[in-house]
């Protein structure tokens, strides 16, 4: 048994409702543990108060500089017993798969050395192992450690990843998100755990481009999937599909819904035979013919159709690399830095994971103290930083070509040498 | 005593935790189909099957919580469970006879089974005042508020398309872009304790991280310590992280903003960041009562005059941002026309009007 709760009464207001309570949670916990008693106090003291009473600070484990979020109580002499708040952030698996035994030992480790409370996940992906003293820290993350999970990025180091549910349960995945998550990140443990880049640099993955992962919005490098050759049909499932939806769904829901207009109706006879024509039959006459070389992968059609319609075979990511969020010049989304790469023999992943390490060490070299990748690359401009990682420009860079004048075209016939050059040698 | 090395082991393999028809047929599954609302059905080219059903968790769990979700995974699943990045919780099973027991199971342990497809998902939040350092609001809290408000919306598909809802305890938006977020925005310059200042920031850091350009050294007091020109800031709380004494939380000045349309899928339309539509809101803890309000009269907008498959932007992008404002009854303020960098993109050069 615990001390006596304090009062909680708009906490309180909290466990009504449908919906899972976290209150109803950490009263739980509040039952057998003054830590928590007074971690609930103190949040009722936000609640009141309408202020948060959290301080950073410096607490790490043995051998590594980050992944430990210090939290110190700024009102810690009215909640003493949660005076130190402190999360483990763990990574998890790609994916997030786990199975109940080894869920049931992390909660173990966690109740012996920590508060009780968990997160399934941040917004990073980790795992977070919320409420723990300084006195405990190294010996639940040694726990933690033993089970064969690991500490988290924080601060400005390669933070922690995360990947779809991909290959393991999903038609769309268009790689092996699990095998470049791991490759990837695995790679980089040292920048993960010593801080040491100029700010944080996030790797997201994703199996196709419905970009489960926000990938394009919060990663420094964002790995897509997608494909280059002719989409997949399946006739029975078409059939089936259209059987059940009929023609104005498939009219208004797919057909008008291709962002590039490359879905027609048409008779089964007047199909192209071009080799660069998917085609599918919904009925006995008719059919949808798709001219892949003008479908830009979006994924709408086979969303809707699924299994109907299904990606190529000839598979691998498209790259982009410089999103974040507002601070400091603003949301950017990330820029196409690869069109295509593929991603099937282990040299493929290799190269993935070669080119992440170029993109680290340039940014680590020239990007300026809290700066971004998509910051760096706005500031240098693309074209000096593809430069910089040896990638060669591509019209698939850009939405449009440059809309002013002001720029040195000295070069202009020495770069276009240089580019038939480059094909004549392909 | 020699203290102990990290194993440095980084990603763990999912191998490991992965449901066997799963494994057996890893990237060779052929197509999906949703039999009822949290339920995904998944058939490999192998012609294997797997169900999966998905539920609603509150994210910060206790260990009863998490104990009750694996004993549910042992008793009426397989005993595999993944997460996903709303935090939903998913039980994978071979037999379809096992999913009805096992909703029930966890309907009745209070875990609503829903969020696939085109219902409103859990929502994505941060830390809020329960760890964060730099909160101007809670997040457990408001998500518990809205998703209690938002509850049939989760177990049904109802929707147009699928709705993904974030908050954000303050404007780096930890939440995430999504179709409809809540983020706070203070409207008050920091309020500065130049006796800490000078022992607990480092000066040169602080003055880079604003935006604007509003934060100078200054001599006050006698103390080394910052000066903003409160006629340049925008009240962003960049400073507030790396100089704790530039406090720019606020009970009351604190207010919480609603953006709509983000969406990060390439599917129809490019992904798309999401816009700011109403600001000004109390920051009313415990349920917020004016934030879910305005977010359900938005959404119940959507519901009613999108067409399928058009998720928040798609809809916005087909009637137009005026006839949006007007359809949710929100005022359209100066403050709404961007004059940040690069705004101009922003700003209609062309005569497509809707009357």
């Amino acid at each position: 048994m615990a001390k006596k709760p304090h009062d909680t009464p708009m906490l309180d207001q909290l466990e009504s409702g449908p919906w899972p309570s976290f209150v109803t949670g950490l009263k739980r916990l509040a039952d057998k543990s003054d830590y928590m008693v007074d971690l609930m106090g103190q949040l009722e003291h936000s609640y009141k108060t309408r202020k948060g009473y959290w301080k950073g600070g410096t607490v790490g484990v043995f051998g590594y500089g980050g992944g430990v979020i210090p939290r110190f109580s700024e009102v810690a002499s009215m909640f003493p017993d949660s005076s130190e708040f402190h999360t483990l952030r763990i990574q998890p698996a790609p994916g997030m798969h786990y199975d109940t035994n080894i869920l049931r030992k992390l909660c173990d480790a966690w109740e012996e050395h920590g508060s009780g409370l968990i997160a399934f996940h941040g917004q990073s992906g980790d795992i977070m192992f919320q409420g723990v003293s300084s006195a405990k820290v190294q010996d639940a993350f040694d726990a933690i450690n033993e089970l064969g999970f690991d500490l988290g990025g924080a601060g400005p180091a390669v933070r922690t990843s995360m990947s779809c549910v991909g290959a393991a349960r999903c038609e769309q995945s268009c790689y092996d998100e699990a095998k470049a998550h791991r490759d990837v990140l695995n790679t980089f443990t040292d920048d993960i755990h010593r801080p040491a880049l100029p700010y944080k640099f996030k790797f997201k993955f994703s199996g196709c481009a419905n970009d489960c992962m926000n990938s394009i919005q919060r990663a420094d490098m964002a790995v897509i999937g997608t494909w280059r050759d002719n989409m997949r049909t399946d006739e029975g499932l078409a059939r089936k599909w259209f059987a059940k939806h009929g023609m104005n769904e498939l009219v208004n829901d797919v057909i008008a819904r291709c962002p590039t207009k490359a879905i027609m109706l048409k008779e089964t006879k007047d199909v192209s035979k071009d080799g660069k024509i998917s085609s599918v039959a919904i009925n006995d006459t008719q059919s949808l013919e798709i001219d892949n070389p003008n479908c830009v992968r979006c994924m709408h059609c086979i969303n809707v159709m699924t299994g109907a319609l299904a990606h190529g075979k000839d598979t691998g990511a498209t790259i982009l690399m410089g999103g974040k969020r507002t601070l400091k010049i603003g949301d950017l989304m990330g820029t196409v830095v690869v069109p295509f790469m593929p991603l099937k023999s282990d040299e493929d992943y290799e190269a993935l994971v070669e080119l992440g390490r170029k993109v680290i060490d340039f940014f680590a070299e020239n990007a300026l103290e809290h700066e971004r990748t998509g910051e760096m690359i706005e500031r240098i401009g693309l074209v000096n930083f593809l430069e910089g990682i040896g990638q060669e420009i591509d019209a698939n860079m850009v939405s449009a070509p440059r809309t002013n004048p002001y720029v040195r075209t000295d070069g202009w016939d020495d770069e276009v040498a240089r580019i038939n050059a480059k094909k004549a040698a392909d | 005593m020699a203290m102990r090395q990290p194993i440095e082991s980084g990603v763990p393999d999912n191998k490991q935790w992965l449901h066997p028809v799963m494994l057996k047929n890893y990237g060779n599954w052929k197509y999906h189909d949703r039999p009822r609302p949290g339920v995904l059905h998944h058939v490999a080219h192998s012609g294997d099957q797997i169900w999966t059903v998905r539920a609603g968790t509150q994210r910060q769990m206790d260990l009863f919580t998490i104990r009750k979700l694996c004993d549910i995974a042992d008793q009426f699943a397989d005993g595999y469970v993944r997460f996903t990045i709303r935090s939903n919780i998913e039980f994978m099973v071979k037999d379809e006879t096992r999913v009805a027991a096992l909703i029930t199971a966890l309907t009745a342990a209070g875990f609503p089974v829903g969020g696939t497809g085109n219902s409103v998902s859990s929502i994505a939040h941060t830390q809020g005042w329960l760890h964060c350092d730099i909160p101007g609001t809670d997040a457990s809290g408001a998500v518990k508020a809205l998703m209690d408000d938002l509850y049939e919306e989760f177990i049904k598909e109802d929707m147009p398309n699928r709705v993904h809802l974030s908050t954000s305890c303050c404007e780096i938006n930890c939440g995430g872009q999504a179709d409809i977020a809540v983020i706070v925005q203070h409207t008050k310059p920091p309020k500065i304790n130049h006796d800490l200042v000078a022992n607990a920031c480092e000066r040169p850091t602080v003055v880079a991280r604003c935006p604007v350009a509003a934060i100078r050294p200054a001599l006050v007091n006698g103390k080394p310590s910052l000066e903003i020109d409160e006629k340049k800031c925008m009240c962003c709380g960049a400073c507030y992280p790396p100089c704790p004494p530039m406090q720019i939380n606020d009970p009351e000045h604190t207010k919480l903003a609603i953006w709509v349309g983000g969406k990060n899928s390439n599917a129809r339309g490019k992904p798309t960041f999401m816009k700011m539509v109403a600001s000004g809101l109390p920051n009313n803890a415990p349920r917020w009562p004016e934030v879910s309000a305005l977010v359900k009269k938005i959404l119940y907008t959507y519901k009613a005059d999108a067409r399928p498959w058009e998720r928040m932007s798609d809809w916005i992008e087909r009637i137009g941002w005026p006839r949006f404002f007007e359809k949710c009854e929100l005022p359209f303020t100066k403050y709404l026309i961007d004059d940040w960098r690069g705004s101009r993109a922003n700003l209609n050069a062309s005569t497509h009007i809707r009357f």
